[in-house]
């Protein structure tokens, strides 16, 4: 046994190689580990940084036929499917989608097992209570958890190990490269997440508009090292390959978030409750068109597309205590012209603009829980619901830039989470995670999904690997 | 009348404004912005629901919050915006460094607030002066500290009502000064609420949450975080040790009292007697649970609390260890010729106990107590807030 273990370390040969160290490479190094299998995680970032954008989740969407510890009612794998194909509009793989399904629904034992506490949702998420089951502290203390069971099953574990390429032969995965450390395993999961941190990649996709580079205007809600080094490299070398780098999910952030890792709470949640003015304080969308957590994903779009990439949430006393607080005070001012010129905004276009609003809205039963009868009329674009005039001092604006969540572009998986080149699955080689996401949410996005896409193709994409392991055993003793 | 009350406050207010922040009560604010607009801590305890009531934060409930946190580090570890980044949110110690002013600022006598800044120096001092108050007084009254065994009677070395006239007013001062205190502190955090109008049902909640230390159980009931990101039940049932242990002593303290005064029973009593039994329980819980506090401080993680505080804790620590460690000494050795010299050791650390009590860390429990009842009267009213949801 001693010399078994000798010969492992100083030949360096791991069964299992995971490259990544957010939530789906833990869960793969973790369930290739309980099968038997000696593990590798290849982390790039250095230990305090730890996690990637698992770092900044919060819960799990879950299917459950009854009400379970923290989830109230019911949420059927029928609702869950339907759900994902609304938000997606159907740019999914059904099949691969109702495996994360079934999966959210009997992985929470499992992560229990490997210290994950669960929690009902919380204040200001009451429309979460059903469907998604809150991790106690967030993502970080997930991670914590999983960082600590990998530990004590003896999942080797490097940080600020940037893997840059892979040996292939024969679509088979032979060697992992950290510059020129060259690192063999008889399989490897690579969950090394996309590739929103790469500023050039996101100026390529998005390209110019008035000579000027889109998404050098873009915030990064997560993390930094996200380069997309193994997408890229995976993509040069013939893997398959599903959505365009044009996709992402973005939203209206703060602008002055910081550019990487600020998280759920730079988020700006009074935009329903007044107007969004561009840089020439004209309006461009409607404000009030659905509740907020179903419109918040698509502002982030629409502000990428308005001049400069910058717009103002704008509202007035009526609005305070009726949304999020946010994490930068705004700009408090006593009269409309104070404020644009807080803002640098034209004060004849901004003042013209309340005005026009202000008196297209409609009187009705102000109503945030309902989408209620507050609306304007004849005013482009409208505002269909919640419209009150902007008329009480103090008035307040934040600013607003589009922040990135994480990108879509990602290699294509088959049921067992194997990469593909050309159509064909490799046999030692798999994907799990934000790197291979976009094969069930092709497009949008809605709370937990993420996480759940993570868990079940980690714990598939290790389970695999660990099997590939026997498999290649059992065909060498043949 | 009232409308003239009211802009009488409102003059008063404007012309002096709202109590402006020190930088360590600013820095709370900072971070309670960040934290309320993320949220994710709040299963760990009660300092974040209590925070999601409020959108600002000015001194009254930043000092609530502050004495409302046990410095449990669960929010440290699994928080997103800790430093390295660039928010640097490290909340436990943000809290502790508010919390040890507000020990000094609410402190009765006001003067005497200043003790808390040099606790370290505070406690030795205390510890010095009454170690050699009760040598040089056994020297005085019997010339020597070494003799002929007494049969472990204590009141041979120094009489009975001496050890009352000295220990009585020292005591009752310090009751006096500890409730005078946390009723300053409550008056300012919780304006209008009066103790006695609080419900009963948050009065026993309050009371369960401070005696079981519910807020050391990480929410999740693994414990709270010491060396790093793992949780531990060990301060916990080390803190039990020594509360509970305290007590149990000031158990035997009283009953011994009764039995003096009520019964004319008159000690030494024998080892199978109540005070004897309780105080051998307390004081090997007071040996037990403060060795281990020690041995926890000693290896926290660098970022949970705040140093300064330190020697404040290890001190008061120390003594909790020494009144024990010298209580049980003089009980193993009350019939031998040291009796004499341990009495006097161990009486000068109960006097420096006593002395220092309203003046250092005990506080903390008198003001945490203060803040749960405030929060289990808090989260029984309605919020005033309707923010929607994300």
């Amino acid at each position: 046994m001693l010399n078994q273990d000798l010969s492992l370390m100083t030949a360096r040969k791991y069964d299992v190689l995971v490259i990544g160290g957010g939530n789906a490479a833990l869960c793969a190094a973790l369930t290739a580990r309980e099968a038997g299998a000696s593990v590798l995680l290849l982390e790039s970032s250095p230990r305090e940084w730890r996690g990637g954008n698992s770092q900044h989740t919060r819960n799990l969407r879950c299917m459950h036929e009854a009400p379970q510890d923290v989830l109230t009612d019911a949420y059927p794998e029928e609702e869950y499917w339907q759900d994902l194909k609304k938000v997606t509009g159907g740019i999914t793989n059904e099949t691969l989608a109702r495996l994360v399904i079934r999966d959210s629904s009997h992985c929470r034992d499992w992560m229990r097992r490997h210290g994950v506490h669960f929690q009902p949702s919380l204040s200001g998420t009451l429309q979460l209570s059903r469907t998604n089951a809150f991790f106690l502290g967030g993502g970080k203390a997930l991670l914590n958890a999983y960082y600590r069971s990998a530990g004590q099953l003896g999942v080797q574990i490097r940080y600020e190990a940037p893997v840059d390429r892979l040996e292939l032969r024969d679509r088979r995965f032979v060697a992992a490269y950290i510059g020129s450390e060259r690192i063999e395993a008889r399989a490897c999961v690579v969950a090394s997440g996309g590739f929103e941190s790469n500023r050039e990649w996101l100026r390529e996709a998005w390209g110019q508009i008035d000579g000027q580079w889109i998404a050098d205007n873009f915030l990064i809600r997560g993390t930094r090292f996200n380069m997309g080094v193994l997408l890229k490299f995976l993509i040069d070398a013939g893997a398959d390959t599903i959505a365009d780098p044009t996709q992402c999910h973005s939203v209206a952030i703060d602008a002055r978030a910081p550019l990487y890792d600020g998280g759920i709470c730079t988020r700006v949640d009074c935009v329903s409750l007044g107007i969004v003015v561009n840089k020439h304080a004209a309006r461009f969308y409607d404000e009030g068109e659905d509740f907020w957590p179903k419109r918040y994903a698509i502002w982030g779009g629409l502000v990428a597309r308005q001049p400069g990439q910058v717009a103002y949430s704008v509202i007035d006393a009526k609005a305070i205590g009726r949304f999020m607080p946010p994490v930068f005070p705004g700009e408090k001012a006593k009269s409309l012209p104070e404020l644009a010129l807080r803002l640098g905004l034209d004060e004849r276009a901004f003042v013209s603009t309340l005005a026009n609003y202000n008196s297209a809205c409609r009187a009705g039963t102000f109503d945030h829980a309902v989408l209620d009868d507050c609306h304007t009329e004849d005013l482009t674009p409208p505002k269909t619901h919640w419209a009150r005039p902007i008329d009480t001092p103090p008035f307040y604006a934040y600013a607003l830039k589009p922040g990135i969540t994480f990108t879509y572009l990602g290699v294509k998986v088959n049921e067992q989470a194997a990469v593909h080149f050309s159509g064909k699955a490799s046999s030692n080689l798999f994907a799990a995670g934000e790197i291979m996401a976009g094969n069930v949410l092709g497009k949008g996005y809605t709370a937990g999904v993420g996480m759940a896409i993570g868990t079940a193709f980690g714990r598939i994409a290790g389970a695999q690997a660990a099997a590939a392991i026997l498999e290649d055993a059992q065909r060498a003793a043949a | 009348m009232r409308q003239l009350d009211a802009l009488a406050t409102e003059a008063r207010t404007l012309a002096i404004g709202v109590p402006p922040l020190g930088p360590g009560e600013a820095e709370v604010a900072r971070q309670m912005q960040i934290c309320n607009a993320c949220r994710y801590c709040e299963g760990f305890c009660a300092v974040f629901p209590a925070m999601t009531r409020r959108l600002e934060f000015g001194k009254a409930d930043i000092n609530y919050l502050a004495n409302l946190c046990h410095n449990c580090g669960a929010c440290l570890h699994a928080c997103q915006y800790a430093p390295p980044h660039e928010f640097a949110v490290n909340v436990p110690r943000a809290m502790a460094k508010v919390r040890l002013q507000t020990y000094g600022e609410y402190a009765w006598p006001p003067a005497l607030g200043g003790l808390y800044q040099r606790n370290g120096l505070t406690l030795v001092l205390a510890l010095a002066g009454g170690l050699a108050l009760f040598l040089l007084l056994a020297m005085m009254m019997n010339g020597k500290l070494w003799g002929e065994p007494l049969a472990g009677n204590f009141y041979r070395v120094f009489p009975h009502n001496l050890m009352v006239s000295m220990f009585t007013p020292i005591f009752l001062f310090a009751l006096l000064a500890l409730a005078l205190g946390v009723r300053r502190f409550w008056n300012e955090v919780s304006p209008g609420d009066r103790v006695k109008d609080a419900p009963g049902a948050a009065v026993a909640e309050a009371a369960q949450d401070a005696l079981l230390l519910k807020y050391l159980g990480g929410g999740h009931g693994q414990g709270c975080n010491e060396a790093d990101d793992a949780f531990t039940l060990w301060r916990r049932r080390f803190h039990h040790f020594t509360f509970y242990g305290f007590l149990l002593c000031f158990a035997s303290t009283s009953v011994a009292t009764l039995y003096h005064y009520l019964f004319g029973w008159v000690a030494p009593y024998a080892l199978t007697s109540l005070p004897v039994l309780l105080g051998t329980a307390g004081g090997i819980g007071l040996l037990i649970g403060p060795a281990g506090l020690l041995w926890l401080n000693f290896g926290r993680h660098p970022l949970h609390g705040d140093d300064a505080q330190k020697p404040m804790d290890r001190g008061f620590i120390a003594l909790l260890f020494l009144t024990s460690a010298s209580g049980i000494a003089l009980l193993a050795w009350r019939d031998t010729s040291a009796m004499a010299l341990l009495l006097a050791l161990h009486l000068g650390v109960v006097m420096a106990f006593f002395l220092t009590l309203p003046y250092g860390k005990f506080a903390h429990g008198i003001y945490r107590s203060a803040a749960l009842l405030k929060w289990a009267i808090e989260k029984r009213q309605p919020s005033r807030l309707q923010l929607g949801s994300e």
